[in-house]
């Protein structure tokens, strides 16, 4: 579909897209102390991502956030949570027992804040990368398809 | 096609109206008189919750008499949505948001794109009365009716769950990990490898589709090909 023609749309789409990015963050940095995680924000950025993909079309979106970036995400964050357990075995505990990385409780605030970036990038990355699938074998949205 | 919907849309709307009734009136003294008893007394949210509930079968029955695609794939998003509402609503933010992005956000994007691709409406049903999918779907809602008492109320500080396991979750998760969220200390550290698994299942369910569908230049001119031939060949749209 013709960007120009939805004015309505892509301004709500341009001003909604940040703020659902921020609220992301958000949700991201306060998952432990408050609702959310890596995979709920993980989710609200892949859907902001649609969003913009759905207002502004297949090509913008990969444009924005190219393929194989997000291939590389995805990957990379099964990666840093794996890589993680990893460490805690180097530094003489168990598979992903945090209280090796640090004295007392920064271990466990480490640890975590590790995965959890981990699980983001993943769930992000691999969500996005289904929609920009699916979409793709559309090659634009006709305005009569709705 | 204009008339299909108009008449489907009038329908629809008949049905969605009579089984928000029915259902308000049968969820209502459900939810209040289980948290009632000798639990808690009923809240507001209680009421609020057996709305919510009421809406989300009354859209379950909707969409099964729904036609148009567009239609029931919006009404899935709207059911999801509703879903979120009522985790938030029994103290499980965690899980609404999970369903609010996913369920409502994300899924309902996957099958907008889907439908591109396929006919927008559902095949004109048969209207003959079938015996074995009536008797599977009567006998699996009769034993799901049967197991329904032995689930602990909602918010039963008694039931095994809050006395055990959630009972000891809550009391140590501060002081051994220092996350006042007990949700993201469980999933996180004491279940740490768990989340771990989940996290390869949906990387590996990206990898599948990928493989499948495919997300580089060459899928897309794949697709754009392939349509340009079934254009010329006629006849053969699907």
């Amino acid at each position: 579909m013709n960007p120009d023609r939805h004015l309505v749309l892509t301004s709500m789409a341009k001003l909604m897209i940040p703020l659902i990015i921020v609220f992301a963050i958000y949700v991201h940095s306060h998952g432990d102390i408050r609702p959310g995680g890596g995979f709920q924000a993980g989710a609200i950025v892949a859907c902001a991502l649609s969003l913009h993909l759905l207002v502004f079309g297949a090509e913008a979106a990969r444009q924005l956030i190219p393929v194989p970036v997000l291939k590389i995400a995805a990957a990379f964050g099964v990666l840093l949570y794996a890589g993680t357990g990893l460490a805690s075995v180097f530094f003489g505990k168990e598979y992903l027992d945090y209280d090796a990385l640090g004295a007392g409780l920064d271990g466990q605030k480490f640890g975590i804040l590790l995965i959890e970036i981990g699980v983001f990038l993943t769930v992000s990355a691999t969500l996005t990368l289904c929609v920009y699938a699916f979409a793709g074998r559309v090659p634009d949205i006709r305005d009569e398809d709705r | 096609m204009e008339n299909h919907a108009a008449r489907y849309a009038s329908g629809g709307a008949g049905v969605t109206a009579l089984a928000l009734i029915s259902s308000v009136t049968v969820t209502l003294p459900a939810v209040t008189g289980a948290s009632s008893g000798d639990v808690v007394a009923a809240a507001p949210q209680d009421w609020i919750l057996a709305i919510v509930i009421g809406l989300m079968i009354a859209i379950a029955v909707a969409i099964s008499r729904m036609r148009p695609l567009f239609a029931i794939a919006m009404s899935l998003s709207v059911y999801s949505l509703l879903c979120a509402i009522a985790f938030v609503l029994m103290d499980a933010p965690d899980v609404g948001f999970t369903e609010a992005a996913v369920g409502a956000g994300v899924s309902t994007i996957l099958l907008l794109a889907a439908l591109l691709l396929v006919p927008r409406t559902v095949r004109e049903r048969v209207k003959s009365f079938r015996p074995v999918p009536a008797i599977a779907a009567g006998a699996v809602a009769a034993l799901l009716l049967w197991a329904a008492p032995d689930v602990p109320f909602y918010g039963d500080a008694s039931s095994a769950p809050n006395v055990t396991l959630g009972r000891a979750y809550a009391e140590r998760t501060v002081r051994e990990t220092g996350k006042p969220n007990a949700v993201t200390a469980v999933l996180a550290s004491y279940r740490g490898f768990d989340t771990l698994g989940e996290t390869a299942v949906i990387f590996t369910a990206g990898i599948a589709v990928l493989a499948l569908i495919g997300v580089g230049d060459r899928a897309i001119l794949t697709g754009r090909r392939r349509r340009r031939a079934d254009n010329a060949g006629g006849g053969s749209a699907p």
